[in-house]
């Protein structure tokens, strides 16, 4: 923060440019600046804590400048997430970053006045800048003539004018990112209303004695905001009780003048930059006031055909995310299999090859098999980001939704859930409202994704009937139908729930841009879907490793004597005793898969499974479903590879007869048969709650940067799956059916 | 007009309809219609309203501002001659 102190020793050379900050609008083609200046060779990380995007890379031809893309913001008053972090980037408040020398403020010169609003906010901060005029041919295009020269001259800084996307301007603007910056004026060009000035420099004169280290133009501001930002006010509380007084006397003399001191900033803006643009933009008489925006979101936003047009756009992503990513998922799911069985042969045996194998490997899977739908929903996101419909589909959805406690940009991420839970979470980015994200986030996971499948497949085709109402609807097909529908019933309330619960106070917003339509950057599209991926594989990949390799432990330890890869360095001293009893149980299974199913019993997962029988009890479980529910805390569909391990029967699939049977068949000791229909059907509810999904856990916990909110997710989730299925079995069994 | 009119607001244009913001509703505005451009004094124009005529899309500056029928109610108009 001692900017003075860390700029040039000596006044008269001017000091080196080390950091550049692109600031500027959404849409306004930062990015496609960015990545011209950076030759997109670039780093995204996220800043800490929060789910803003930090891209940064080095300015091509002078690799010692680094250029920070801000997150797109209409102002640095911070409000949202991204304003707050622009505001603390650009000031040197970000932990482990300078404030930048230098900031390009991006403008669509199509819609120069707010844009405007945000570049000369950024002046007022006391930074040199350079304004990079952007969609000149946008503006042609609308009968609009920026007089760049003029604009220059009214701002005082450079003013570049520039096409980014057809590749116009981009030298004349790395030509005046290479002329030693500029700082601005003492102080800000435009006026407060005359009792809020007052204030204001009053304020700024005593910061003056606590920040020597600050220039007056952005003492000034940082005065200004102090006054009219809670947010800001509340970091000078700690810093200094002082200051925080003066400002809370201020505003009590303000409030009781009745001067409304909290929109004075943007009078005051407004009303300088008004008459600014109007005189450096010229509107040729000739044009036509109805642009093709307008034309297409006749249609696109139209009462009958816009729903239409948006429920096919939803059927085809789903479609792509759901069946088309399926054979690609397979093939990672035979590859990884298929690694395992060569590593087998070329490894040693024992326990450091299990562990790889059964564990690290494993993990490694369970982290590439969602890479196909997060792809492909990443790409179809990207399209609609970046053509400007996006925003139009939460502006048709958002009546609906809001009624749920959802807004319309919830649409998007919810039904993507339904393919599954983590690129749904993650698309939740795109929402603006914080509040909104979360309860997204928060009920994402109990729309019914494609890994519950396998279970629903299994306990239907075992235990549902084949038979059909009238004739035509199967009863094993409205079954299917009941759980997608109870799942997607349950998130709406839970999102009703949380809105009213816990987000009580917090009023949402809905004051949004709609962006003029675009072509889409297929370029742009691609690679923003390759590095949104890439942080669910780098971030989400580790914490789901960890825990792939953790539940692998479970399972395969303490071992049995007779386990059969057991590696002769472990102790098995104490094993035998246990397996005695178990000898003689079904002469059906082979020796290696019934040696496997006593091994599942043996280790602590099968400890565990007999530990909460108890508690799983009420819900018809008995220890073999609790243990196979506790391995599916990893997922949900190794619950049906753990039965298969149980009861032995080696390489079932959930369309597998073997298993099928075998549950049918099972039997406690006096003869009831452990599976009825109705503990099917408590089940089946317990898996369409139950969050048994440790990489939801993990993306959960990224994107919301705490713990707490994933812990509250599973809580919650599995609170619900114990209530509904303990509802189903009581109440089946007191209507008789048990 | 009677003093006990209810006063007119950007939620009660039809589409098509250009009018000058007179102020708001309350003494709090959020900041965020603010800073997009809507104050007292500035040019407005309701485009069109969404499928179930809520949010309303606004002409505003030369952008289209995308307001909840709440929030528009929020904003005092006068209809422009």
């Amino acid at each position: 923060m001692n900017e003075t102190a860390a700029r040039a020793p000596a006044p008269a050379a001017p000091p080196a440019v080390r950091r550049i900050a692109l600031a500027g609008n959404p849409n306004v083609g930062k990015t496609t600046i960015f990545n011209a200046l950076t030759g997109l060779r670039q780093k995204v990380a996220n800043y800490p804590g929060v789910t803003v995007e930090r891209k940064t890379g080095r300015l091509v031809g002078r690799e010692a400048v680094e250029v920070v893309d801000l997150p797109g913001t209409y102002s640095l008053s911070p409000k949202s997430v991204d304003e707050r972090v622009a505001f603390e980037v650009l000031t040197g408040r970000m932990d482990g970053e300078a404030a930048p020398d230098l900031v390009v403020c991006v403008l669509d010169a199509t819609n120069l006045e707010r844009n405007l609003y945000l570049a000369t906010q950024v002046m007022d901060l006391g930074l040199p800048v350079v304004v990079a005029l952007n969609m000149m041919d946008a503006a042609r295009t609308a009968g609009l003539r920026v007089d760049a020269d003029a604009l220059s001259k009214a701002l005082g800084v450079p003013v570049v004018a520039l096409a980014a996307r057809q590749h116009e301007g981009l030298d004349a603007l790395r030509d005046a990112l290479r002329r030693p910056p500029v700082a601005p004026g003492p102080g800000p060009a435009w006026t407060l209303m005359p009792a809020v000035a007052s204030a204001v420099e009053r304020l700024a004169d005593a910061l003056a004695a606590l920040r020597p280290d600050m220039g007056a133009r952005r003492r000034w501001t940082e005065a200004l905001g102090a006054l009219t930002n809670d947010a800001l006010l509340d970091k000078w509380e700690g810093e200094s009780p002082a200051l925080h007084a003066a400002v809370v006397a201020e505003r009590a003399d303000l409030d009781a003048a009745r001067v409304p001191y909290r929109q004075a900033e943007m009078m005051g803006r407004y009303g300088w930059l008004g008459p600014l643009v109007a005189a450096a933009v010229t509107r040729d008489a000739d044009v036509q006031a109805r642009t093709t925006s307008d034309r297409i979101d006749a249609v696109v936003t139209h009462r009958v055909a816009g729903p239409l047009l948006f429920l096919g756009l939803l059927a085809l992503i789903f479609q792509a995310v759901f069946t088309w990513a399926a054979p690609l998922q397979d093939l990672i799911e035979r590859g990884v299999a298929g690694a395992g069985g060569g590593l087998r042969g070329i490894l040693p045996e024992g326990l450091l090859t299990d562990v790889l194998i059964e564990g690290a490997l494993t993990g490694v899977g369970n982290v590439l098999v969602f890479l196909p739908q997060i792809l492909l929903l990443f790409f179809f996101l990207g399209l609609m980001e970046d053509t400007g419909y996006l925003a139009r589909s939460a502006f048709i959805m958002d009546r609906i939704m809001r009624k749920l406690g959802l807004s319309g940009g919830s649409v998007v991420p919810l039904l993507s859930s339904f393919a599954c839970a983590i690129p749904g979470i993650m698309a939740a980015r795109t929402l603006p409202n914080e509040r909104d994200r979360l309860i997204t986030i928060m009920v994402a996971p109990l729309m019914a994704c494609s890994a519950r499948l396998p279970v629903y497949v299994l306990f239907i085709g075992a235990f549902i009937p084949t038979g059909a109402f009238f004739g035509v609807f199967g009863y094993q097909g409205a079954a299917m139908f009941f759980l997608y529908l109870l799942g997607t019933l349950m998130a709406f309330a839970a999102a009703w729930v949380l809105k009213k619960l816990v987000f009580k106070g917090d009023a949402s917003m809905f004051v949004m841009e709609l962006p003029p339509y675009r072509l889409p950057q297929w370029r742009a599209v691609v690679w923003r879907m390759v590095e949104r991926s890439k942080l669910f594989v780098l971030r989400a990949g580790k914490i789901i490793l960890g825990l792939s390799i953790i539940l692998w432990f479970l399972a395969s330890f303490p071992r049995t004597a007779d386990t059969p890869d057991v590696s002769p360095g472990v102790d098995v001293a104490r094993a035998p005793q246990v397996s005695v009893d178990r000898n003689d149980d079904d002469s059906l299974a082979s020796g290696g898969g019934r040696a496997a199913a006593r091994q599942v019993e043996f280790s602590y997962i099968g400890r565990l499974g007999h530990a909460i029988e108890p508690l799983m009890r009420p819900l018809g479980f008995d220890w073999k479903i609790s243990a196979a529910i506790v391995t599916s805390f990893a997922a949900r569909e190794v619950i049906v590879s753990s039965l298969a391990t149980i009861y032995a029967a080696e390489n079932a699939d959930e369309a597998s007869p073997l298993l099928r049977d075998a549950l049918r068949r099972d039997r406690y000791p006096d003869g009831r048969p452990v599976y009825t229909p109705l503990v099917a059907a408590s089940l089946l509810v317990f898996y369409v709650f139950a969050l048994q999904c440790m990489s939801t856990l993990a993306i959960a916990r990224r994107e919301t940067g705490t713990w707490k909110w994933p812990a509250v997710m599973w809580l919650y989730m599995m609170a619900l799956a114990y209530g509904f299925a303990f509802v189903t079995f009581q109440g089946g069994r007191l209507l008789g059916l048990g | 007009m009677p003093d006990a009119a209810p006063a007119l607001t950007l939620a009660d244009l039809a589409p098509g309809e250009r009018a000058t913001v007179t102020g708001f509703a309350t003494d709090d505005p959020p900041a965020r219609v603010l800073e997009m451009g809507v104050l007292p004094g500035t040019a407005v124009e309701v485009v069109r309203l969404a499928p179930l005529g809520d949010p309303i899309d606004v002409r505003v500056r030369g952008y289209h501002l995308s307001l909840r029928v709440d929030e528009a109610r929020g904003i005092l108009v006068e209809r422009a001659p």
